[in-house]
């Protein structure tokens, strides 16, 4: 018998474990493949964010750079002020449309001196210039008087079809279709390129500016949207540090095991996964209908944005003070400290670093927070003049940089889109500077125990 | 007094007491501090609580009872047709603030005296005109009864204010006199400052539930008129969103609500998969290296603002899927703001949401099992498949669901990428809006907040708690029960 089956013929060829049969191999394949799809995924989330840190920087870089026309302008006295005293207050009579001729003859005479022919005249050569560039004209006048009857060389923001030309986003197919901007006009500006009269510059003005209506894109600024942040982020830094830390040392030092306890701690969990447009909503309902508190405030704001930040807070603060080791308060306990003591004098200075690497982090997620903002009215469009001071900083009507952002992303001309894209490095920028910080923080005190 | 200065004083109060208070007790000690029950700074810190916290407390419940009472009083004063009508005299009385406002403005800028206000005739002076000097802007030209309810409430409210001042600069002393004359060396000062501690750490944690109430309470009652002028069955079971704020919409949430599902759908279908291969890839095959760089690179996603996104999808996205799929394409698309735009972007931002979750539950599976599983010949892939992914399946399931969570809250990508108008479709490339979108376009017009169109935002918010709170609540059930499973 045993012959027998020594003699069949399915006995297995088996020479050296060192060749792989058909079995192995194919379990082998299956393990790389597997091996494989995670490397893909982890190569799709990388390139994703790579790819959207291009974009980002790609499309934005471009915001920070603004095209401007260097003109020389006759103040002449009759026209700005005809009573010959000087007296800004008789000048101010004299609005942006007695500065338009000015400007318009200083336009053409800079053509004439360049050498440039053009069917261009008149109103129609406002058209290279920014729309705010009478009133930029008349602002200058008004702060200093004594300009009038001199020839003064200003520097006018080009418009934003000018703009977009030195950017690559408007081209003569473009132009084609459009009303104000023709091809004369492009034909001319590219000329003036050439002779060094419009040049693109580094944009000040878009960092600290305010925001612009829509058809003078090339106006718009980020900056009074960004002192609405900045307020916001003091009213959550002001109340969401202090009540998230008490909130955390009860939670965590005092609190008995009882139901109140659980129901506090199940609460806090959920909050920190309730959608931010429901702050949104309660800050609508409570803060604005309810109590009265004034609309479109960035102490509205701050508030909608610090009960929603608070559930981070007291999470990440919980954690650092369940890390500092139970004989810390054994030692201070064992000398006659109370259990108060023990806690503020000795657990919560070494869990300090801990808490605030928390608290930054989630300073820079309210930061980037729109949604609820939208719902409390603080919509782009109102970040258009700078507070007066620090009541009016948390009181009237402002922005956040988001929504602002948001508030560009919406409009029709494409000019805002560049803005878009700028307004988020800033913002970025803000949010990297704010997690660099956590982390020194985290690293350069966080005591490993 | 100025509310800002009464605070201030009352602290200023709290902090003579603090010093009085300290003076008192080593004073009391004949310098010895040794016989004193507590350090001296107990002592002062008690009378600082005793001095300042009934005060502001007191302030607090004032500020919110004095409005409610004048405007009760005011009320009683405007014409009694008006009084009939709750809408009319909420209106009136919205006129008689801004009036009452103006007159302090004018007063305090000297535009009018005190003199002048109180002999003000509407028929007689243009009331608008003055306001406007003193820069309070008054809709339309005011009545007579306006102005004289307007008086009334500001002459109510100079003396409520008085009043005010007064009684809690007298609470304020009077318990900074009853803590100061209690210091003796036998009083337990610091056992009381820290039972006083005590309270305020355990108010500062109950602003937790008060804000779950608060957003419970202001939806509830919000979603309880809005069904009072909209008949429930409609909106749950309504088939058609057409919002028209002339009157006579449709608000049916079936729409918003598929739009929600589907697009969240495609967001899970594209952040599941490449999240979870991602985590295994981490947990199991990564060199510690790799992991310290791909983890925190693939958590920057989670950072990114979600406006960031929303405008990458408006920008980028949108256009490149209508350059494919439009119709210069396959003719699929007929604009960049699609279900596919919004999903496809959304789910990029997912997937450290999975990714980090599952990574840490991954984790968590304990080596044994891995280990008894290579041992029997099992290669890692199959120890994978068939050993720790079942182990961790319910936390995987946990995590999926919290994302899903998350896809369903989310406002800015949708409101940018996937559109506005709500339909009922099955093709992903057409534009569909979801309930998150519409509550930001339904309350951020001019609408009236009293109109079914501004308050159907109330109830979709409900409806978007509930179901994110339900996710929520099973998900960490589901995750905690794992955790304890292994531990």
């Amino acid at each position: 018998m045993t012959d027998a089956t020594a003699e069949g013929g399915a006995t297995p060829q088996r020479s050296s474990l060192l060749d792989l049969d058909e079995r192995t191999k194919k379990r082998n394949a299956a393990e790389q493949r597997f091996k494989a799809y995670g490397i893909g995924a982890i190569a799709i989330g990388v390139i994703a964010l790579l790819f959207l840190l291009v974009t980002i920087v790609f499309n934005g870089v471009s915001a920070f750079q603004q095209t401007f026309v260097t003109v020389e302008i006759e103040l002449l006295e009759e026209r700005l002020d005809p009573e010959g005293n000087r007296n800004p207050d008789e000048m101010r009579r004299v609005t942006t449309f007695g500065y338009n001729p000015l400007l318009e003859a200083a336009v053409a005479n800079k053509i004439e001196a360049l050498g440039l022919e053009t069917e261009l005249s008149g109103g129609a050569l406002r058209a290279l210039l920014s729309g705010g560039s009478a009133s930029q004209m008349r602002d200058a006048v008004l702060a200093d008087p004594d300009l009038v009857g001199q020839t003064v060389e200003f520097r006018f923001l080009a418009s934003s079809r000018v703009d977009g030309y030195m950017k690559g986003r408007v081209t003569a197919e473009t132009v084609e279709r459009d009303r104000n901007f023709t091809p004369a006009h492009l034909e001319l500006a590219v000329a003036m390129v050439e002779r060094g009269t419009i040049e693109k510059r580094f944009n000040m003005a878009f960092i600290t500016g305010a925001d612009a209506s829509d058809n003078r894109p090339e106006q718009a600024g980020i900056g009074v949207s960004m002192i609405g942040s900045f307020f916001m982020m003091l009213v959550v830094l002001g109340l969401s540090l202090p009540i998230g830390v008490a909130a955390s040392i009860y939670l965590e030092e005092f609190a008995p095991q009882n139901r109140f306890t659980d129901l506090i701690e199940v609460n806090i969990s959920n909050l920190a996964a309730v959608p931010s447009i429901v702050f949104g909503i309660l800050g609508l309902a409570i803060f604005i209908q309810f109590a009265h508190l004034p609309q479109s405030a960035p102490l509205v704001g701050g508030l909608v944005l610090t009960l929603m930040t608070l559930p981070t807070i007291i999470i990440s603060t919980r954690a650092s003070l369940k890390s500092v080791p139970p004989s810390i308060r054994a030692a201070a306990l064992g000398l006659g400290a109370s259990k108060m003591q023990a806690v503020f004098h000795h657990v919560l200075p070494l869990a300090m670093p801990g808490i605030l690497t928390g608290t930054i982090i989630g300073l820079a997620q309210a930061l980037g927070e729109t949604a609820p903002l939208l719902l409390i009215g603080m919509v782009g469009f109102i970040a258009s003049n700078y507070p007066d001071g620090v009541a009016s900083g948390f009181l009237d009507p402002n922005s956040g940089m988001p929504a602002q952002i948001f508030e560009w992303a919406k409009r029709a001309d494409p000019a805002f889109y560049e803005r878009a894209w700028g307004g988020i490095i800033i913002l970025l920028a803000f949010m990297l500077t704010m997690n660099i910080l956590a982390i020194i923080l985290r690293r350069r005190f966080e005591r490993r125990w | 007094m100025d509310l800002s200065w009464l605070i201030v004083a009352v602290l200023v109060l709290g902090v003579v007491g603090f010093i009085a208070a300290r003076q008192r007790a080593i004073a009391s000690a004949d310098g010895d501090i040794r016989t004193l029950h507590s350090r001296p700074n107990y002592y002062g810190y008690a009378t600082f609580i005793f001095t300042a916290v009934p005060g502001l407390l007191l302030l607090c419940i004032w500020l919110i009872v004095q409005p409610t009472y004048v405007s009760s009083v005011v009320i009683g004063s405007l014409p009694e047709e008006l009084q009939a009508d709750s809408d009319a005299a909420g209106l009136a009385m919205a006129d008689v603030r801004r009036v009452a406002q103006g007159f302090e403005a004018a007063v305090d800028q000297g535009v009018m005296t005190p003199e002048q206000v109180d002999g003000l005739r509407a028929d007689l002076t243009l009331v608008r005109q003055r306001l406007a000097d003193a820069g309070v802007a008054v809709g339309s030209e005011v009545e007579q009864f306006t102005v004289d309810a307007a008086r009334v409430m500001r002459s109510l409210n100079a003396r409520f204010d008085l009043i005010r001042t007064i009684t809690v600069l007298l609470v304020a002393l009077g318990g900074l006199a009853l803590s100061y004359l209690r210091i003796s060396p036998q009083l337990r000062a610091r056992n009381i400052t820290e039972k006083a501690v005590e309270y305020i750490l355990i108010a500062a944690s109950t602003i937790a539930i008060l804000t779950t109430v608060g957003i419970v309470m202001s939806m509830l009652i919000e979603t309880r008129n809005f069904f009072g002028i909209y008949p429930a069955s409609e909106f749950f079971f309504g088939l058609t969103w057409a919002p028209s704020f002339g009157g006579g919409s449709e608000l049916g949430i079936l729409p918003l609500l598929w739009g929600t599902f589907y697009i969240s759908v495609i967001a899970l279908s594209v952040a599941v998969p490449i999240g979870l291969f991602a985590a295994i890839y981490l947990a199991e095959y990564a060199s510690p290296r790799f992991r310290s760089i791909a983890k925190p690179a693939l958590e920057v996603l989670a950072g990114i603002p979600t406006i960031v996104y929303g405008l990458f999808a408006l920008v980028t996205v949108g256009p490149f899927l209508v350059s494919v799929f439009g119709n210069d394409g396959l003719g699929w698309m007929g604009g960049g703001r699609s279900v596919v735009t919004a999903g496809v972007v959304m789910g990029v931002m997912l997937i450290p949401f999975v990714s980090s979750l599952s990574d840490d539950i991954i984790n968590a599976v304990p080596q044994a099992m891995r280990d008894g599983s290579l041992g029997l010949g099992a290669t890692k892939s199959e120890t994978i498949r068939q050993v720790v992914i079942p182990a961790a399946l319910p936390g995987i399931i946990g995590a999926i669901l919290l994302a899903a969570s998350r896809a369903i809250g989310e406002t800015m990508i949708v409101v940018m990428g996937a559109g506005a108008a709500a339909r009922l479709s099955l093709n992903p490339f057409d534009a569909m809006t979801t309930v998150t979108a519409k509550i930001v376009s339904q309350l951020t017009g001019d609408a009236d907040f009293a109109s079914p169109e501004a308050l159907v935002a109330f109830a979709l918010g409900m409806t978007l708690f509930v179901v994110t709170l339900a996710l929520n609540v099973f998900a960490l059930y589901i995750v905690r029960r794992y955790r304890e499973q292994y531990e």
